[in-house]
């Protein structure tokens, strides 16, 4: 990034916050699928933080935070400890958070992206568990004030069905150079953690939330600059702009003589500009110390290496699978790799089509161009698709052995898209069934010539281009259902003779 | 009879001769007669405990016909008091502070429901320390108890209350919590048998939490063979207490008979420090004798960091209580004190709600864990608790019981020390390292001193070495019979 006479390069460290999709909450037997629920309505003792009540740690969230770790590359510590991270708020019932602090369960791992054309390694500091916050709603004159003042009329409403609920907490070092890496950062993040089932990622749902911290410093300079916290950022777009705005801000101070100052900024999406929440000149002190309600936690090597084992094929892995083995440019591999559901959806289509590169190629063209097409009109995601990969590939064997054509299967698909019906339903009710037929053919492409004598004299004259725009009468001529390899065929010999 | 104990109690209930209503209408009697004396309770439930004592009754009438009273549960009819920081499902339960007056919980505490599968019914909540904190009953928010045999005098804390109501036969045992000594120092200045189990071995699900890396639930009771009783009721794996050890619970009043010819008892010379009242070291001298009478090998042991136990508990536990304290904010359940912003509310529901040892626990365990004091603090304090673990594991590998003073003097007289809270902080100077350490220990009545106050003999054992422990100390008991001593109201 450059202004004036100086170069500033851009530092950023994101901290992500993921939901972890578990049956039950962090610490106590509360269903943790809460987004419908009523107010208030899964909670217990544990989680509303009764006197005397006690954690008892989730095994499956462990479990998840250990398969996240191995997913980026992290060392699994085999002794892990809780710890109490004090602080007090209207939604955090115990007046203190457990979470990791010394010894997390996960640490010292990375994440390869590419931005920008270039790749980069991006440094994972640490992936430990922590517990969810309630959520706060503020009603009448308290509506936007975090402070929680009460004027007349005003209220504040504490919903604690999310408090508790499993959190992953993944750290990255200071590695990120610009905001378009660190939205491609928190892309790759979002993939992995869905295709390992750790977390639904949603940031519009705030299951996956991000902070980020941002300092300049000029080209050269290896001391960092001052970092300014970044929050609110719930989506990959804020995360972007609020980057490349507070990027913009922290030069313009330099720029003007000025120094950056230590503060938490929120992301004013409204607005476009990143707003100062609050001074960090008085500095927070969690007075973190271990949990004494939580033994400290023993992981044992052999649990590690059997979910080590059972981790699935990764995205940047699969990808690469795709482009090597079915000669898909890597652009399609990559987007049919992203998605763990699509890229099984490609590979069921592939195989039922016979499992051949060639075929392969055939699916991915359908599902990268056509499908896309119809899911993004219909803003629906592949697990939505009423097409499965069997009728997807019935349809397209249908294409490729030419009982219709390929506009005519685009036309089917749009159908089957709509209705869920098989392809040979639809190609009957619509009488789409291609015409092979070469007398019938032949009969169409005599009426074309008939017609058009001055383009076939054109022809004839030597302008070859002129046979596409017979081709497509005689297809017009037969509604679309004419073999098109066959027409091809038949109007070269009749232009011959 | 006011005096009866649970093992004897058992044998009538199940003969017939005497019934569960007849017991617990006795009791409910006695504490109408002599309650506003001794004042140990905060909160009486006699309708719950009639209606209790009915259903047992009939339970009895039952088994009798059948033959069956052997199969009844072991504490079936037996009338107990517990200590007001123990969760009572739809009893009030205050922790001795303002700050939870009117909170009646709405779940059960794992050792309330092993009482009550045992079959025992509930005379009500005991008075206590505010939140467990004190050594006298005094900081209570609600009034100071009083010790039965002495009326001017303290019953001890923080289970004052449990302790005054087991002396004065205003139960026939009750449950308390023991964090510094909160069991024992109590059941040594009220002349009643005090027992804190290993960490780990009674689940603390439904405590109230002072300091969670100490506290215990624990019996106080008539005499040894009920608290082995009771403690094999309360003991047990929990999987909603993740500090709960998952180890076999064994029969321990049935091991109570083992002799303790060969039992090698430690004398930690530490424990009898300048400053301890005369009477006490001679009462505790003469019982370990009538243990080596007994044919036990007594010797001088050392627990060299024991002077250094007082500061490390107080950084430990305020630590710990600073973060266990948080969640009173006025917010879900409680003391909510109307204000015109959440801090404001904070402030005056905290200000108004806990009194001021709780006030000055939060500031020293929230000074001890900040940011520049912390290691200087806290991590010093942890690490010295290792090096106390560790003079125990020494000393335990040498002798199977260690044989002390509860405390240095008997039972104070009522505000003596409640202006100077260093001196108050003291009395538990020998009880600390058993929290600290984790182990198993126990107060027995040994005497009593020239004004007719009674003397406690601690005893103190490896891990989960409860059996060892109450064999030595029932040993003991039936070889003394101070047990059988009761004072006059």
């Amino acid at each position: 990034m450059a202004s004036g006479d100086i170069a500033y390069e851009t530092i950023i460290g994101l901290e992500v916050h993921a939901q972890l999709l578990t049956a039950s909450k962090m610490f106590c037997g509360c269903s943790a699928d809460y987004a419908a629920a009523p107010p208030n309505t899964h909670v217990c003792p544990v989680c509303m933080a009764l006197p005397g009540a006690l954690p008892v740690i989730n095994r499956l969230a462990v479990e998840k935070t250990i398969r996240a770790g191995l997913a980026l590359n992290c060392t699994i510590a085999g002794h892990t400890l809780f710890a109490r991270k004090n602080y007090h708020y209207a939604d955090l019932p115990k007046g203190y958070q457990i979470s990791q602090y010394e010894l997390p369960l996960c640490h010292s791992g990375w994440l390869d992206i590419e931005a920008e054309g270039a790749a980069r390694r991006v440094g994972i500091a640490r992936a430990h568990l922590e517990e969810d916050t309630g959520k706060l709603t503020h009603m009448g004159e308290a509506a936007g004030d975090t402070r929680l003042s009460a004027g007349r009329g005003a209220a504040t409403l504490v919903d604690l069905n999310r408090a508790g609920i499993p959190l992953l907490e993944i750290v990255t070092e200071p590695d990120l150079r610009s905001p378009e890496e660190a939205r491609a950062y928190l892309v790759k993040l979002q993939q992995i953690l869905r295709y390992l089932g750790v977390s639904s990622g949603d940031m519009e749902k705030g299951a996956m939330r991000c902070e980020a911290n941002v300092s300049i410093r000029p080209v050269g300079q290896t001391q960092f600059g001052t970092k300014v916290e970044v929050k609110n950022l719930n989506s990959f777009r804020s995360v972007k702009l609020a980057l490349e705005y507070e990027v913009a801000r922290q030069i313009a101070v330099l720029e003007a003589g000025g120094r950056v100052v230590q503060v938490t900024m929120g992301w004013d999406e409204e607005h476009g500009r990143t707003v100062v929440q609050r001074s960090k000149e008085s500095a927070d002190d969690y007075r973190y110390f271990p949990e004494p309600d939580l033994p400290p936690l023993e992981i044992n090597p052999a649990w590690v290496a059997e979910l080590r084992a059972a981790l699935p094929e990764l995205p940047d892995a699969r990808a690469a699978r795709f482009a090597a083995v079915y000669a898909l440019d890597e652009r399609d591999a990559a987007l049919l790799a992203g998605e763990r559901a699509t890229a099984d959806y490609f590979e069921a289509t592939a195989a039922a089509l016979g499992g051949t590169a060639p075929a392969a190629r055939t699916a991915a063209n359908w599902i990268t161009g056509e499908l896309f097409r119809l899911m993004k009109a219909a803003g629906v995601e592949i697990e939505q698709v009423q097409v499965g990969p069997a009728a997807l590939a019935d349809l397209l064997g249908r294409v490729e052995r030419g009982e219709i054509n390929a506009n005519s299967g685009k036309r089917v698909l749009g159908q089957m898209f709509e209705t869920g019906q098989p392809a040979g339903r639809i190609i009957d009710e619509l009488g789409l069934a291609q015409v092979s037929d070469a007398d019938a053919l032949a009969a169409a492409v005599d009426a074309v010539l008939a017609r058009y004598p001055d383009e076939v004299a054109k022809y004839r004259a030597g302008k070859e281009s002129v046979l596409g725009w017979l081709m497509g009468q005689v297809m017009r001529e037969t509604r679309g259902k004419g073999n098109p390899a066959l027409v091809r065929a038949l109007l070269a010999k009749a232009l011959e003779g | 009879m006011l005096h009866i104990t649970i093992h004897a109690a058992r044998r009538m209930l199940r003969a017939g001769d005497i019934g569960a209503r007849e017991l617990t209408a006795a009791i409910l009697e006695r504490i109408d007669a002599v309650d506003g004396q001794v004042r140990a309770y905060l909160t009486l439930t006699p309708e719950l405990a009639l209606a209790a004592a009915d259903r047992a009754d009939a339970a009895l009438v039952a088994a009798r016909a059948a033959g069956t009273t052997d199969d009844l549960p072991p504490l079936l009819g037996i009338p107990l008091a517990i200590k007001d920081t123990i969760t009572t499902e739809g009893i009030r339960t205050t922790c001795g502070s303002r700050i939870l007056e009117n909170y009646i919980p709405p779940y059960q505490s794992t050792a309330m429901a092993r009482l009550q599968q045992a079959g025992a019914l509930i005379l009500g909540k005991t008075n206590t320390d505010e939140f467990a904190m004190g050594s006298s009953t005094e900081s209570s928010a609600y009034f100071a108890t009083r010790n039965p045999w002495n009326l001017a005098h303290v019953p001890g804390g923080s289970s004052g209350g449990s302790a005054a109501a087991v002396a004065a036969g205003e139960c026939l045992a009750a449950l308390g919590s023991d964090t510094g000594g909160s069991v024992r120092q109590p059941a040594g200045f009220c002349g009643v048998v005090g027992l804190k189990p290993t960490y780990g071995r009674v689940s603390r699900y439904g405590l109230v939490a002072y300091a969670s890396s100490l506290d215990q639930i624990g019996p106080l009771a008539r005499d040894v063979t009920d608290a082995a009783e009771l403690l094999g009721v309360l003991a047990g794996h929990d999987p909603l207490d993740s500090t709960s050890v998952p180890a076999a619970v064994p029969a321990y009043a049935q091991m109570l008979d083992r002799p303790v010819r060969g039992l090698r008892v430690g004398v930690p010379r530490e424990y009898f420090a300048p400053g301890m009242q005369p009477e006490v070291e001679a009462a505790v001298r003469a019982a370990i004798q009538v243990l080596a009478d007994l044919g036990a090998e007594v010797r001088e042991i050392g627990l060299p960091h024991t002077d250094l136990a007082l500061p490390v508990y107080y950084l430990i536990a305020a630590a710990e209580a600073s973060a266990n304290l948080a969640r009173f904010d006025g917010i879900r359940y409680g003391l909510s004190a109307a204000a015109e912003s959440l801090w404001e509310t904070y402030r005056e529901t905290r200000g108004q709600g806990f009194g001021p040892e709780v006030k000055r626990r939060i500031m020293l365990g929230a000074y001890a864990l900040s940011a520049g004091y912390y290691d200087a603090y806290y991590l010093k304090a942890q690490q010295v608790r290792t090096l106390i673990r560790a003079d125990f594991d020494a000393a335990l590998a040498e002798v199977d019981v260690i044989a002390c003073p509860t405390g240095p003097t008997t039972a104070f007289r009522i505000g003596e020390k409640m202006a100077d809270p260093l001196s108050m902080y003291l009395t538990d100077i020998l009880t600390l390292s058993a929290n600290l350490a984790g182990l198993p220990a126990i107060s027995l009545p040994c005497g009593f001193d020239g004004a007719g106050l009674p003397i406690g003999l601690q005893l103190m054992a490896g891990a989960f070495q409860e059996p060892l422990l109450l064999a030595a100390a029932f040993a003991y008991e039936q070889a003394a019979g101070w047990h059988t001593r009761h004072p006059t109201l």
